[in-house]
């Protein structure tokens, strides 16, 4: 009787199996089958032959045990955290800022010009980080200028500012985008708190710390939950435009890890179990951070 | 008190305008630098110190660029991926979201969780490189359409804002007798507008701006190149100089087109091309992806 039903179900519905069907191949093709290429990552896989030999978990231990992934970890770890920091400090500071610009049109101006960089590929964005950085650069120009420093720095050959080249250029790019979020939360504060508080006489910086922050501080702790979940997501573009011989020991990622062995080295196996580690360490993460988000969205809404 | 409050709030706007002057300076300076670099005498652009205004102008470094074959190729390759993966892209995740939408469809939890699973399980950069090679799609021109076209974030955020819409819109369809691709072909699609451009205009940003693809799957054949790789080649003759390993031969291949200009002036100008097209539309689209980091962040 049941089976019945559910048969007819089906074929009442027949039309969306139609049209899902056709998606959930195609998403199969893209997504899930590239997953049994995983095996690879147990295997010594050598492409000149294509013999596959079963290693069992060699690759891992190997990985584990050598240095470079250590760097590479630390390095990931490193970027994402001041990217974390950086972040979020600064775009919660424009957001708070841009909130208390009076006039409209101006608002509305520098809104529009501090969203541009989002817009731009990291090729473009790495092109007038460089050109900014370089010797002959505005950066180096001031420092020169006023005397800060006698010859120009080559910021980008040095290896241990590549994490706040990183860092800043990220700030640059998105710090703008980063305000939308806080500023539609920003809407939703009662308008009479602000009020009360005038009357009060609290000045701006007062209502800015404790009405406008504490208004958002939900919406800037679920981002931060949701964001370390992504921790290990440094990426590689940055990395790969701006990073060069003489700073790879701090700008080398996991991701680039797996381009140089997968791709230059054609070293397949150990660079597929490096990204399914990375892939296996994030579902932990995200499952783990969806979970204390919702979990505190709860306790914020009793 | 009133008045020092008065006073000390005209000291805050004071500052908070000259603090957002600097931060229109600090957005907006690399890209008009870049620009006057762009409008200045090749050869001149090496002794540097041109900051915002051109100090010897000309449009030839345009020329060249314009003149490139390779480039115009590549110029070709970048508006045509873009065109046809937003089309393709926004037909596929509209008909998912339209799908999944309908609460009534019995598979809808199942299907729901397979897209979303995706988000989250990737198989990584070399299993996704033999999948490609398998299905002949390494150094052919298809790689740029085909396997980007699905994307879970944007069917959730397409399905959310047809869930909004009335149900009495599909049932009068229903009574009509349309059937369900009629329905989303005819009633749905045309009412979802907004969010489509939102989520349009992320494919063809993504589209534009990626230069991976070119570079891991279409490097060995020229004629595949886009707009952002070949900036990516003459930007790592900079890093060249700086001793970068991989860079080395690309960087070669990229000074080899141009041995008449300097890279300098090369680069500001592949720079400004591949960056005008977007920076003409964002502005009048803002408020489309604005809309878009809202309904995102509802369901997200």
């Amino acid at each position: 009787m049941q089976k019945r039903k559910l048969g007819q179900t089906i074929i009442r519905q027949r039309e969306l199996f139609f049209m899902i069907i056709p998606v959930m191949v195609y998403v199969f093709i893209f997504s899930y089958l590239p997953l049994k290429g995983w095996a690879m990552a147990f295997q010594q896989y050598r492409p000149q032959r294509d013999v596959q030999q079963w290693v069992g978990f060699d690759q891992f231990t190997f990985l584990f045990k050598d240095a470079a992934f250590f760097r590479v970890m630390r390095n990931t770890l490193g970027m994402s955290t001041i990217n974390l920091v950086l972040g979020f400090t600064t775009a919660i500071f424009l957001a708070l800022m841009i909130n208390e610009i009076r006039r409209k049109n101006f608002k509305r101006i520098v809104q529009t010009i501090s969203y541009m960089p989002h817009f731009l590929s990291w090729v473009i964005a790495a092109a007038l980080i460089s050109d900014f950085l370089s010797s002959r650069g505005i950066l180096n120009t001031i420092l020169v200028n006023l005397g800060i420093v006698e010859t120009p720095i080559i910021f980008l050959a040095d290896k241990n500012a590549f994490w706040w080249i990183f860092g800043w250029g990220n700030v640059w790019k998105s710090v703008g985008w980063n305000t939308i979020i806080y500023l539609a939360a920003i809407t939703s504060i009662d308008p009479e708190l602000y009020e009360s508080a005038e009357l009060d006489g609290a000045g701006r910086f007062a209502r800015m710390w404790h009405i406008t922050l504490p208004g958002i501080k939900s919406t800037i702790l679920v981002l931060i939950i949701m964001n370390m979940g992504w921790i290990l997501n440094a990426g590689f573009e940055v990395q790969m435009l701006l990073g060069n011989d003489l700073t790879i020991d701090t700008s080398e990622t996991i991701d680039l890890f797996v381009i140089r062995y997968g791709i230059n080295l054609r070293n397949y196996s150990l660079a597929t179990a490096m990204g399914m580690f990375k892939t296996v360490t994030s579902i932990i993460l995200l499952t783990a951070a969806n979970f204390a988000s919702k979990r505190f969205a709860k306790e914020s809404l009793v | 008190m009133k008045i020092s409050t008065k006073t000390s709030d005209r000291l805050f706007d004071i500052f908070n305008t000259i603090f957002m002057l600097f931060i229109v300076v600090l957005m907006l300076y690399p890209f008009l630098n870049t620009l006057a670099v762009s409008l200045n005498n090749a050869t001149d652009s090496i002794k540097g110190g041109i900051y915002l205004w051109p100090r010897i102008f000309t449009l030839k470094n345009y020329e060249s660029v314009f003149e490139n074959e390779l480039l115009l190729t590549a110029f070709v390759n970048s508006v045509a991926r873009t065109v046809l993966s937003t089309v393709g892209g926004l037909f596929m995740c509209s008909m998912a979201g339209y799908v999944v939408s309908r609460k009534e469809f019995i598979a809808n939890k199942f299907v729901t969780i397979y897209f979303l699973m995706t988000m989250y399980v990737s198989a990584g950069l070399i299993p996704t490189y033999f999948l490609f090679r398998d299905l002949g799609l390494i150094n052919n021109w298809w790689v740029y359409v085909v396997p980007g076209l699905f994307g879970a974030f944007n069917v959730i955020v397409i399905r959310t804002y047809m869930q909004g819409l009335p149900d009495s819109l599909v049932e009068a369809a229903r009574i009509d007798g349309a059937g369900e691709f009629r329905t989303y072909i005819q009633i749905v699609l045309p009412i979802c507008k907004p969010v489509l451009a939102t989520v349009g205009l992320w494919m063809a940003v993504g589209n534009w701006n990626d230069w991976f693809t070119s570079y891991i799957f279409a490097s060995a054949r020229k004629e595949l190149t886009v707009l952002q790789y070949e900036l990516m080649k003459v930007l790592g003759s900079a890093m060249a100089a700086m001793g970068n390993r991989q860079s080395g031969a690309l960087a070669a291949q990229g000074a080899q087109a141009f041995d008449n200009i300097s890279p300098i002036a090369i680069r500001a100008t592949i720079t400004i091309v591949a960056a005008v097209p977007i920076l003409c539309v964002y502005p009048f689209l803002q408020r489309y992806f604005v809309q878009g980091v809202h309904i995102g962040s509802v369901k997200g």
